[in-house]
C-alpha cells in the first residue's frame, strides 16, 4: 500500500512517517505542497493520501483526484462515512484522509488511526515548545526590568525581584505583565 | 444565549457574518457566535457536513455542489441566505494583458470586445494560458467559464484552469506559474498592488448581480433548529445592511483588515467596498459600480432561480448529467421560505415570486411585493441572454449553438 503524506510542516510529518514505518508500512512519501505537488502526487499513485486539515492546497488536491486520468480509481475522504466518531476524532486532530475506491475499510482504520494519534502527539509537542518558548521570553522580559530597576533605585537583584513581585501581587497581576510595563514606561521616558 | 459556531475564509465577502459578530446584530438575536477561519473551502465543507460548525460561509456553487453529491460525501444543504452578489474580478499578468485593449478601462467596461481579445491573444501566448480559479464549484469559474464560451473559447480545452487557494494566486502569478487568476476580493487589488497583473474584467460586468456566497447549513439541522436558524438570518439581515451603508465602509475595512479575518491592509480591502479601484499598477482608480453588492436590491433574497443557473451551468459544463430529480434538488438548496419566514415580521419588502428569469432587467424594477415598495435591480448578462428557469434545455441548447 502507498502512502503519500502532505505536510507543509516538515517536524509533523516525520512524526506521522516514524510512526506508519513502525507499524510494518514501507511505501511512504512525503510531499510538501508546493507548486508542482499535484503533479508528483499524480505521478505516485497512492492508495491513500493524507493531508492536514488547515493546509491551503486541499481544494486542489481535490481538484486533482476529480479530473485526474492518471488515477485510474476514485479516490474519497475518509472510508466509511457510516463512522461519525472516527471522522469526528480525525477533523478535531486535524487529518483529512482521502482513499482509492476499492481499499477495505479495515486495511484504512488503522492508518487513520495511527494519522489521528501522531498529529495530536504533534498538538501536543508543539503546544509544549510554545509554552518554552513563552516561557523563556517572559523570562527574559522580567530580567530586563530587574535590571532597569537595579540601574535606577540602586537595588540589589533580590530587591529588584520582590519589588516586582509584591507590585504585582498589589495590583493582581502577573509579574511579567508588570515587567512589560516598566520597560514600555523606561523607553517612552527615554530612560 | 444560543452557541453557534459558523466557518468561513477570510475573504472580503465574510463581511456580514463577521459584522453579525462584531457589531452586536448576532447578540441581538440571542446569538452567541463563534467563527471558525478556515483556509481551504474543502475544509469549509467538511466542518459543516460532519457537523463542527452548524454554519458555514460558502460559495453557491458548492452549496448545490455538495448536495448534488459531487463534492465527496453529498449531504442536503439549506442557504436560506445569499450574502453578497459579485465581488470577483479578472487579473492577467502584464505580458497576456498587452494583447487586450491598451486601456484598462476599455477592457472592464466593455467585456464583449476583451473576450474576443483574449481569444485571439490565446495562439499567440507562448503557452496554453493558465488561469487560476479557486475551486472548481465557485461562482467565479462558472462566470469565467461563461464569459470564454461567449468568445467560442472552450474553457476545458483552450486554457488551463489549475485550481489554487487565493492566498497563493499572487505567488503563483510572481513565480510565473499561472498567466492569470479569478478570484473574489481583495486578492485582485493585492495582485495589482505589489504590480503582478491588471484587472482585465469584473464579475459584475459579466452578470449584473452574480450570486456569490451563501450562508449554509446543513438541511437537517435547518429542519430541527427552525427557530436558531431563523434568528440567524435576521441578524445577517440586519448585518448586510450596515456593511452596503457607504458610512459604515471605513469601520468596515478596519474591521476585515484584522489578522483573524482577512488580515490585508484597510485601503486594499476598501477598494471593493467602493467599487473605485486602480485597474493596473500605478493606475488612476476607476469606477466598477456594484463591484460588491450585501444588501441593496433585494441582493440576500436566496432566488431560486439563481440555484437553477448554477444547475444549468454544471450540466452545461458536463460536472452533473441533467435529471428532473438533480434540478430539483439544485433549486431546494436555495430556500427562500426560510429566507421569508425569518424576515416576516421586520418589515423588509419580500419578492412575490422566488423564481424569476435573470438577466431580464435592464432598469431598476418595481416588483410585487407583500409589503413596502421592493426594488430589483438591474440584473443583465453582458451577452443580453436572459435565463429562464422554467426552460432550462432551450437555454443550453442555444448556448451551446451560440443562436
Amino acid at each position: 500500500m502507498r502512502i503519500a503524506i502532505i505536510d507543509e510542516s516538515g517536524l509533523r510529518a516525520t512524526i506521522l512517517e516514524d510512526g506508519l514505518r513502525e507499524a510494518g508500512f514501507d511505501d511512504i512519501e512525503v510531499v510538501q505542497p508546493h507548486s508542482g505537488f499535484v503533479a508528483r502526487l499524480e505521478r505516485m499513485a497512492p492508495d491513500v493520501v493524507l493531508m492536514n486539515l488547515g493546509n491551503p492546497s486541499r481544494d486542489a488536491l481535490e481538484e486533482m483526484l476529480a479530473v485526474s486520468r492518471a488515477l485510474a480509481r476514485p479516490i474519497a475522504m475518509f472510508v466509511d462515512q457510516s463512522d461519525d466518531a472516527m471522522i469526528g476524532a480525525a477533523i478535531d486532530a486535524g487529518v483529512s484522509a482521502y482513499v482509492v475506491d476499492g481499499l477495505r475499510k479495515e486495511r484504512v482504520k488503522p492508518i487513520l488511526d495511527l494519522a489521528i494519534r501522531r498529529f495530536n502527539a504533534y498538538s501536543r509537542l508543539k503546544s509544549e515548545l510554545d509554552e518554552a518558548r513563552t516561557e523563556l521570553a517572559e523570562r527574559k522580559t522580567i530580567d530586563r526590568a530587574k535590571t532597569i530597576l537595579m540601574d535606577s533605585r540602586k537595588l540589589s537583584e533580590p530587591e529588584a525581584y520582590a519589588l516586582l513581585r509584591t507590585t504585582a501581587m498589589k495590583q493582581g497581576r502577573r509579574i511579567v505583565d508588570v515587567a512589560d510595563a516598566l520597560i514600555t514606561a523606561t523607553s517612552l521616558l527615554g530612560e | 444565549m444560543t452557541p453557534l459556531s459558523i466557518a468561513f475564509l477570510p475573504l472580503t465577502d465574510a463581511a456580514p457574518i463577521i459584522v453579525a459578530l462584531e457589531r452586536g446584530f448576532a447578540r441581538e438575536q440571542g446569538l452567541e457566535l463563534s467563527l471558525i477561519r478556515d483556509t481551504s473551502w474543502a475544509t469549509v465543507r467538511d466542518r459543516l457536513v460532519y457537523g463542527q460548525v452548524q454554519a458555514a460561509h460558502m460559495l453557491a456553487p458548492l452549496a448545490v455542489a455538495v448536495t448534488l453529491g459531487l463534492s465527496q460525501a453529498p449531504c442536503t444543504i439549506a442557504a436560506p441566505f445569499k450574502l453578497n452578489d459579485n465581488g470577483n474580478a479578472l487579473t492577467l499578468s502584464a505580458e497576456f494583458a498587452a494583447a487586450l485593449d491598451p486601456y484598462p478601462r476599455n477592457r472592464v467596461t466593455d467585456p464583449e470586445a476583451t473576450a474576443h481579445d483574449f481569444a485571439g491573444a490565446i495562439g499567440l501566448h507562448r503557452r496554453k494560458p493558465v488561469i487560476g480559479i479557486v475551486h472548481r464549484f465557485s461562482s467565479h469559474a462558472l462566470m469565467l467559464r461563461y464569459w470564454l464560451a461567449y468568445a467560442r473559447v472552450d474553457p476545458d480545452r483552450d486554457v488551463t484552469l489549475r485550481v489554487l487557494p487565493p492566498s497563493l494566486m499572487t505567488g503563483a502569478m510572481r513565480a510565473g506559474e499561472i498567466d492569470g487568476f479569478i478570484a473574489g476580493a481583495p486578492w485582485s487589488s493585492v495582485a495589482v498592488a505589489e504590480g503582478l497583473g491588471e484587472i482585465a474584467a469584473a464579475g459584475a460586468n459579466i452578470w449584473q448581480r452574480g450570486v456569490e456566497k451563501m450562508l449554509a447549513t446543513r438541511a437537517d439541522w435547518a429542519e430541527a433548529n427552525p427557530d436558531t436558524l431563523d434568528r440567524l438570518v435576521r441578524a445577517l439581515a440586519h448585518a448586510a445592511a450596515w456593511c452596503d451603508d457607504p458610512a459604515n465602509r471605513e469601520a468596515l475595512a478596519e474591521l476585515l483588515a484584522r489578522p483573524d479575518y482577512v488580515g490585508q491592509s484597510p485601503a486594499l480591502i476598501a477598494q471593493a467596498l467602493a467599487g473605485r479601484m486602480p485597474l493596473q499598477p500605478g493606475g488612476e482608480p476607476v469606477d466598477i459600480p456594484d463591484f460588491l453588492v450585501f444588501h441593496r436590491g433585494a441582493a440576500n433574497f436566496p432566488w431560486r432561480s439563481q440555484a437553477l443557473w448554477i444547475y444549468s451551468q454544471f450540466v452545461r459544463w458536463g460536472m452533473v448529467e441533467a435529471s428532473p430529480e438533480a434540478e430539483r434538488a439544485a433549486a431546494d438548496v436555495f430556500r427562500s421560505d426560510v429566507y421569508r419566514r425569518a424576515l416576516a415580521g421586520e418589515g423588509i419588502a419580500m419578492p412575490g415570486a422566488s423564481m424569476k428569469v435573470e438577466g431580464a432587467l435592464d432598469e431598476p424594477l418595481s416588483a410585487g411585493s407583500h409589503k413596502g415598495s421592493l426594488t430589483l435591480a438591474p440584473d443583465r448578462f453582458f451577452d443580453g441572454r436572459s435565463f429562464d428557469p422554467e426552460a432550462i434545455s432551450a437555454y443550453l441548447k442555444a448556448l451551446e449553438t451560440g443562436s
